[in-house]
């Protein structure tokens, strides 16, 4: 069986790659992108937990279905104000969201 | 801690959430079916509402100390969550009566609605004993409160708002499930206390332990919005709908410290912090410090109102901060009463925000010149507002200050309390700069007096009423604080 460490650095290189995409890109669905990589990060870690250490506890799975169902609903509604603000501005890009500057 | 101990009478502890479930449904029933003209009735229904859950939560859902892990262990029945909750559901209801006048919001049912949802994850925020439990609770306050900052679509800064919080709340809520991912591998749990008893036992090494609090700080520091993670604080709460901002800085702010307090002063943070290896309090205490000298110096050079108490909340999120540090059942007790008086406090001086931005369509602080003379009532409740942000007694601002400093003191944080000091001096600049405005310049030629109706004219008059009652007498509060901070342990 594959052994458990290589679950665990997959699922932190694409934890990795997601932080590089949110921080990185400047295209708010990239970003979006990159957070919902970073779930899949999550995902991966939970399931992979829950099948070593504790597999006969429910628990793992739960929460791995439950992160799912919560990565849907935020990705909708990011979606949606993503929408929101291209009507206005025909443009998704995080630098000409400038109106208001510290 | 299994699902077969359900008893019928656990459900009377969620009585006010069920409440607030049905709430929402019928605000949006209402929305459908009442005519145009009377839609502004909404407010009210949503407020009263959340006044009704709150009754019904006094009467049925008071815990009775024997502080159990019900339903599966999701959710803990302690006075502390309790106190929290009251708080969520005081701040929605004072939060809908504030909305009521407000264009493009009072009149919308699933404006209330998604105000109410919001209140409901925080419930279950402040009461969740589980990971699970309360990654699903922040998120479902994160989800509405996402929608409600970009509420007004026709907004180009109220659209900017919205996707500005939800890129960055969405990515720190991400990078603290990956904490709670990593918690749940090493104790193979997600109860909080289980998983406090796993590392008691010393199953988790100590770096994973420093890694996951770390991971954890920045998700639920985003939340009470501190230094480094303060950076969409002044950009959402200028664009987002002055009631919605309202909300976010009180409410929001509330719901982190609850989840900050289970989990690093009595959850398994507080335990990892008694073995020897692991320890994040350095950390906190510094970023409590940097988080009120930031802000505070930030709001001095602020023209707009709303940026400027921005900046103000980061300052204020750095002082409850102390109690959390002060690491001790009297600190958690002084934060816990430095929120509720906060939250009265804040809601007052948004509440003058969002009337006078309805008459003159500005936020600019310049703008406020002689309001003491245009409507005398509205200048009072700011002074009393004001004043008790800037810690001036005999008002809830400096008996609040007064407990935290106090309990920073007891645990020998001499330093940080001389800092909290000094910040508090400058902190009283800026507000009586504001003051100066309402109250020494006079009013532009022509101005008139600026209307308030009746909802707003009760909302004021009970948050100033709370905000010198809280002032003057202290001691049932604090009180009621030291016995919900007793429970936490």
């Amino acid at each position: 069986m594959v052994p458990l460490s290589w679950y665990l650095t997959l699922a932190a290189a694409l934890f990795c790659i997601g932080i590089y995409g949110v921080l990185a890109r400047r295209n708010a669905v990239a970003v979006l992108m990159g957070v919902e990589l970073m779930m899949n990060a999550v995902i991966v870690n939970l399931v992979a937990f829950w099948r070593y250490v504790q597999p006969t506890a429910i628990g793992g799975q739960v929460f791995a279905v439950i992160v799912f169902a919560v990565a849907a609903a935020e990705a909708s509604v990011g979606l949606a104000l993503i929408i929101s603000i291209y009507r206005r501005r025909n443009s998704v890009v995080a630098d000409d969201m400038s109106l208001m500057k510290w | 801690m299994n699902l077969v101990d359900f008893q019928s009478a656990h459900l009377l502890v969620l009585a006010p959430e069920f409440l607030l479930v049905i709430l929402a449904a019928v605000v949006m029933g209402l929305d459908v079916s009442l005519p145009e003209s009377r839609r502004r009735q909404l407010g009210l229904v949503a407020a009263v509402g959340m006044f009704a859950a709150m009754a019904l939560a006094l009467i049925f859902s008071i815990p009775n100390g024997d502080n159990a892990l019900l339903f599966g262990g999701m959710i803990r029945n302690d006075l502390l969550s309790f106190v929290f909750r009251m708080i969520f559901m005081f701040a929605g209801a004072i939060t809908s009566l504030i909305s009521m006048d407000v264009e493009g919001l009072g009149r919308r049912g699933e404006y209330y609605a998604l105000l109410i949802a919001s209140v409901i994850g925080m419930n279950f925020m402040a009461a969740s004993a589980d990971l699970v439990m309360l990654y699903l609770a922040l998120e479902t306050t994160s989800i509405g409160l996402y929608v409600l900052a970009g509420f007004l679509r026709d907004n180009d800064k109220s659209a900017e708002a919205g996707l500005k919080y939800f890129l960055f709340g969405a990515f720190t809520a991400t990078v603290m499930l990956y904490g709670f991912s990593l918690l749940f591998g090493y104790t193979g749990q997600t109860n909080l206390y289980a998983i406090a008893a796993a590392i008691q036992n010393g199953s988790v090494p100590p770096f994973i332990t420093v890694v996951a609090s770390v991971l954890i700080i920045v998700g639920v520091g985003f939340k009470v919005a501190i230094v480094p993670f303060h950076f969409w604080t002044p950009d959402v709460y200028e664009g987002a709908p002055t009631p919605v901002t309202a909300f976010l800085s009180v409410a929001s702010k509330s719901a982190g410290f609850a989840v900050l307090l289970r989990v690093f002063v009595a959850g398994f943070q507080g335990m990892a912090l008694r073995m020897p290896g692991a320890s994040w309090l350095p950390m906190l205490m510094a970023i409590s410090a940097v988080t009120m000298t930031l802000g505070n110096l930030l709001a001095l050079k602020q023209n707009n109102i709303k940026r400027m108490l921005a900046y103000s909340s980061i300052a204020h999120a750095g002082y409850a901060l102390m109690g959390v540090v002060a690491f001790s059942q009297e600190g958690v007790a002084a934060a816990l009463f430095y929120l509720i008086g906060y939250v009265v406090t804040n809601l007052a001086a948004f509440a003058v925000v969002i009337l006078f931005a309805r008459v003159s369509g500005s936020d600019e602080i310049a703008d406020y010149a002689g309001l003491s003379r245009r409507s005398p009532p509205l200048a009072l409740a700011m002074l009393v507002a004001f004043l008790s942000l800037g810690g001036m007694p005999p008002l809830a601002g400096f008996i609040n200050k007064f407990f935290v400093f106090a309990a920073a003191m007891r645990s020998d944080l001499t330093w940080l309390v001389v800092v909290g000091v000094l910040n508090s001096i400058v902190g009283l600049y800026y507000y009586l700069i504001v003051l100066k405005w309402v109250w020494v310049k006079p009013a532009p030629e022509g101005a008139s007096p600026i209307p308030v109706s009746r909802p707003y004219v009760f909302a004021l008059s009970l948050l100033c009423f709370a905000i010198i009652f809280v002032g003057v007498v202290a001691a049932p509060w604090l009180d009621w604080a030291a016995q919900a901070a007793a429970s936490l342990f």
